[in-house]
């Protein structure tokens, strides 16, 4: 790809396949692109990947995620002419690998949104450009025979009505495939496996398209990386260089693994604060923790690190965690066992990563198990458990119908903003992302009152 | 070892067996010391087999094996005062043996293979990039019976009794018929952790290879209770029908373990707190209360009162006119709550977590963590398993000469380690040194065709 100043124009690359506007981004293409466009389209693509993620977050099913790419990628990417939105669609494709292919998390960001914005674009496309792309993709497996389909009609039969899908019949096309090739659907337990193979039916092969354009994917970003860091950042030290630098940090938001500014809490003041402005999930995790005097790994994880966001310091933290655990397990195994995994969240111990508090998303996501606090108590208490814990928050009988409302509809941030709107007789526009953004906010509103009850 | 000490023990041992006959329970934790493991790690402990396993046939003469493949292992020992050594790593057996038999340690865990010697992972880290990574692990599972502790009554905790111990055997059932039918996995190695579960290896090289996705996909697949401590359903069966597996899993090993033994062993429905449990269970406040009441009045009938009121569960359930949507799963969700596998799924999601060595010995117990044969895994007894203490009894009333390989089969450990080469080390070697050969075959053929061009 070339970049030429703002006088150039954009060339016509060849449309592709006459079936779809899809793109595997196999090579970067010869464009010339002006610098303006350069930055605008890979804003506008990162518009749709940030919807995305937050859509993700916020917990939609996939017919909503379905709608909701479909909708950022018409407002961000459409174009007049066919020809220059295949153009954008390539152009801020290879921008944004520039920009997200030099940190292992901005990789890990970019891959997955990209292979989410591939699968639901994949979805609409019609059956003809579907085997198609399939066709593209090149991928050695063959249909299932008719022989081969009889002999294990019944467990098909039975895995797609397991998992609410419509039942095959004769005519369904599956593929026999290595089951490692599409772990997503193994783990929902959408397909029959056999002997080490998967049964994928026709409607399920995005499935296994995904695991191919993720790993293609994967292994490029690893490249660009390397030339990025070999040539072009130096090359392009006065032009796209700082283009490419300000985009990443401009769009990811704040990951709150540095504890906020002059507001470290000392131990003291603990219990207090996690009354007044801890979340529902960490402030049901520090409770546990003072009643049983123990956490299981996933709880020591998910509130350690919220405790160090928000600023307690490595010792306090230390010596917060001793006073609960050496109570049940006394302060040697504490010493030997658990201390440890403290030091090593501040970046004291083993690879010495300073670790990023949990957000939403990923809180949301865990599996807490049997003994297992952790979690989002929102998607993971029951109903009764969950009125309960929010009455003893303080949350009103309407406020907390209007929240388990949210929970039904598996909206469990907006639940969790509800829920800090009651709290704190405010209102929180931007929504909850991450529970130290909700204690970062609950604390601001808490701070002005008190200052404006001084005045 | 100095004559005069293993004779002293001896003496020691004698004090143990009498303590032994007066309060069973507690035989084990005088059975263990630092001495005697000194003298298991010299004559007993089966180094050869152990690193021809963890050599995957990579300690042969053929071409294509991968010399610096057992180097690359991640070791690592807990000695007696809790001093943790990870990374630790070794060329051979020998280093291997020496090793442990200078170190003593109390515990061995086995990591992954990295790609390369962890030993001197620092020298490349400072390269910046991530060389230093796993890349192989035998799939592993650990099922640990503390975390049933919500569905026993006899024990809690660590504790484990012949009545809460077939909860492990059901779950050796479903997980390895699992392992093999679907994903089809071969070489499969269960073992006892010594004291409150089990552990299982699956040695497969496309096991091996698996990535952290397919870990995860796999235990997820295997993963049926998503309830928490804040939930009072544990499991949820949605859809229209049971996936094929967890049918299979049902029908063949959880719903007759848990009607003929378990409500039986546990008396889950003579004890109004244990069968509350159950019906907080069922989604239908009308038919739990129905129930209720007619559980309120013991009336005594011939047929044990677990069995009786399960089946009038059942019926009730099963009727056909229930009008709450999911209720039709309340039955398979009850035996599911109590029956099936829980796994610790961190475990089995990583490359890179450690787990304890098969033929450890567990300091609590004194126990040696032997393997169980899948196959006659009812007949297993975690009490019977040979002890630290008998053997060194054995040991000492000159069962074993001079420490020979096969004399080793002769000993109580016999029956463990005749198991271990035989149904699960000779055919994976088999297997290894056949994909050895094939890919060698396979790389040659590529660098000819590359050749010719």
């Amino acid at each position: 790809m070339e970049i030429v100043g703002s006088r150039g124009k954009s060339s016509v690359s060849s449309a592709g396949d006459a079936f779809t506007d899809i793109q595997l981004y196999r090579s970067a293409p010869e464009l010339e692109v002006r610098l303006e466009d350069f930055e605008l389209y890979a804003v506008h693509r990162l518009r749709v990947l940030k919807g995305i993620s937050d859509g993700l977050s916020r917990g939609k099913k996939p017919n909503e995620m379905e709608d909701l790419v479909n909708e950022l990628w018409e407002v961000n990417m459409k174009r007049s002419e066919a020809s220059e939105f295949v153009n954008k669609d390539i152009i801020s494709h290879f921008v944004l690998r520039l920009v997200y292919c030099r940190e292992e998390e901005l990789r890990k960001w970019f891959l997955s949104m990209e292979t989410t914005l591939f699968r639901y674009r994949f979805q609409r496309e019609s059956p003809e450009a579907q085997r198609a792309l399939l066709a593209e993709f090149n991928l050695p497996y063959k249909a299932v025979s008719s022989a081969e389909y009889e002999s294990v009609k019944d467990k098909l039969k039975q895995a797609a009505r397991s998992s609410g899908q419509s039942v095959p019949s004769a005519d369904t096309i599956f593929y026999k495939v290595p089951f490692e090739q599409v772990p997503d659907l193994v783990a929902s337990r959408r397909v029959f496996i056999l002997k080490g193979y998967a049964y994928v039916a026709m409607n399920q092969v995005v499935s296994l398209l995904m695991t191919q354009y993720r790993s293609n994917l994967s292994k490029a970003l690893v490249l660009t990386n390397r030339k990025w860091t070999s040539m072009i950042r130096e090359q392009e030290k006065d032009r796209l260089t700082p283009i490419v630098e300000a985009l990443s940090t401009s769009y990811l938001g704040p990951d709150y693994s540095q504890p906020i500014e002059c507001a470290d809490i000392s131990l003291k003041d603990i219990d207090q604060v996690a009354k007044s402005s801890f979340p529902l999930c960490m402030r049901h995790l520090f409770e546990k923790l003072r009643e049983d005097h123990h956490l299981k790994h996933g709880g020591r994880m998910q509130l350690g690190l919220f405790l160090k966001g928000v600023g307690l310091k490595l010792d306090d933290a230390l010596a917060f965690w001793k006073a609960e655990f050496s109570r049940k397990v006394g302060a040697e195994r504490f010493d030997k066992e658990y201390a440890y995994s403290i030091r090593h969240n501040y970046g004291k111990e083993g690879k010495r990563t300073d670790y990023t508090p949990y957000s939403c998303q990923k809180i949301i996501s865990s599996t807490p198990g049997v003994g297992d606090h952790h979690g989002c108590p929102y998607r993971h208490f029951s109903e009764e458990n969950l009125r309960a814990a929010l009455n003893k928050m303080g949350v009103g009988n309407r406020a907390v119908e209007d929240v388990m409302d949210k929970v039904r509809s598996r909206h469990y941030q907006l639940a969790c903003t509800l829920t800090f709107e009651a709290v704190h007789g405010a209102s929180c526009d931007a929504g909850i992302n991450h529970p130290n953004q909700y204690y970062i906010d609950s604390q601001k509103i808490l701070e002005s009152r008190k200052n404006s009850k001084g005045n | 070892m100095v004559r005069e000490e293993v004779d002293n023990m001896v003496e020691d041992m004698v004090i143990d067996g009498v303590g032994t006959e007066q309060k069973p329970s507690s035989e084990f934790p005088e059975g263990f010391n630092a001495n005697y493991l000194k003298i298991y790690y010299g004559k007993l402990f089966p180094f050869a087999d152990m690193h021809k396993w963890m050599s995957y046939g990579n300690d042969g003469k053929h071409p294509g094996c991968d010399q610096s493949y057992f180097g690359r292992r991640e070791f690592s020992f807990t000695l007696d005062n809790d001093i943790y050594l990870r990374f630790q790593s070794f060329n051979n057996v020998a280093e291997l043996e020496n090793a442990i038999k200078e170190k003593c340690p109390f515990k061995i865990d086995i990591g992954p293979v990295y790609s390369v010697d962890p030993a001197k992972r620092h020298a490349y880290a400072q390269s910046g990039d991530n060389i230093f990574t796993p890349v192989e692990r035998e799939l592993i599972f650990d099922i640990d019976i503390s975390d049933y502790d919500d569905v026993r009554f006899c024990c809690s905790g660590a504790d484990v009794c012949s009545e809460c111990w077939p909860l492990m055997t059901v779950a050796i059932k479903v997980i390895d018929t699992a392992l093999r039918d679907d994903f089809g996995f071969n070489h499969i190695l269960w073992v006892y952790s010594g004291r409150r579960g089990v552990h299982c290896w699956v040695c497969d090289g496309k096991a091996r290879r698996l990535n952290n996705e397919q870990r995860a996909a796999i235990t997820e697949y295997l993963h049926v209770h998503k309830g928490n401590e804040n939930s009072l359903k544990k499991v949820t069966l949605a859809g229209r029908s049971l996936h094929p597996f967890l049918g299979r899993s049902y029908a063949e090993v959880l719903k007759d373990f848990f009607e003929e033994k378990y409500i039986l062993s546990q008396n889950l429905f003579s004890d109004e707190e244990r069968y509350e449990k159950i019906l907080e269970m069922i989604p239908d406040e009308s038919i739990s209360s129905e129930l209720r009441g007619k559980w309120l009045d013991n009336k005594r009938s011939r047929d044990d009162i677990n069995v009786v009121r399960w089946g009038q569960l059942k019926h009730l359930l099963q009727s056909g006119k229930q009008k709450v949507q999911g209720i039709h799963r309340s039955v398979e969700e009850i035996v599911f709550s109590f029956t099936y596998p829980r796994l610790d799924l961190e475990v089995s999601k990583h490359m890179n977590h450690l787990l304890k060595a098969p033929f450890c010995v567990h300091p609590k117990t004194g126990r040696v963590c032997v393997p169980i044969d899948p196959k006659h895994c009812e007949e297993f007894d975690p009490s019977a398993v040979p002890t630290l203490s008998k053997l060194l009894k054995e040991l000492n009333m000159g069962a074993l000469g001079t420490g020979g390989e096969e004399e080793l089969e002769n000993t109580l450990l016999g029956k463990s380690i005749r198991y271990f080469r035989s149904s699960f080390l000779q055919p994976l070697l088999k297997s290894c040194k056949e994909e050895i050969e094939s890919s060698y075959a396979a790389k040659i053929q590529q660098s000819k065709n590359s050749l010719s061009w």
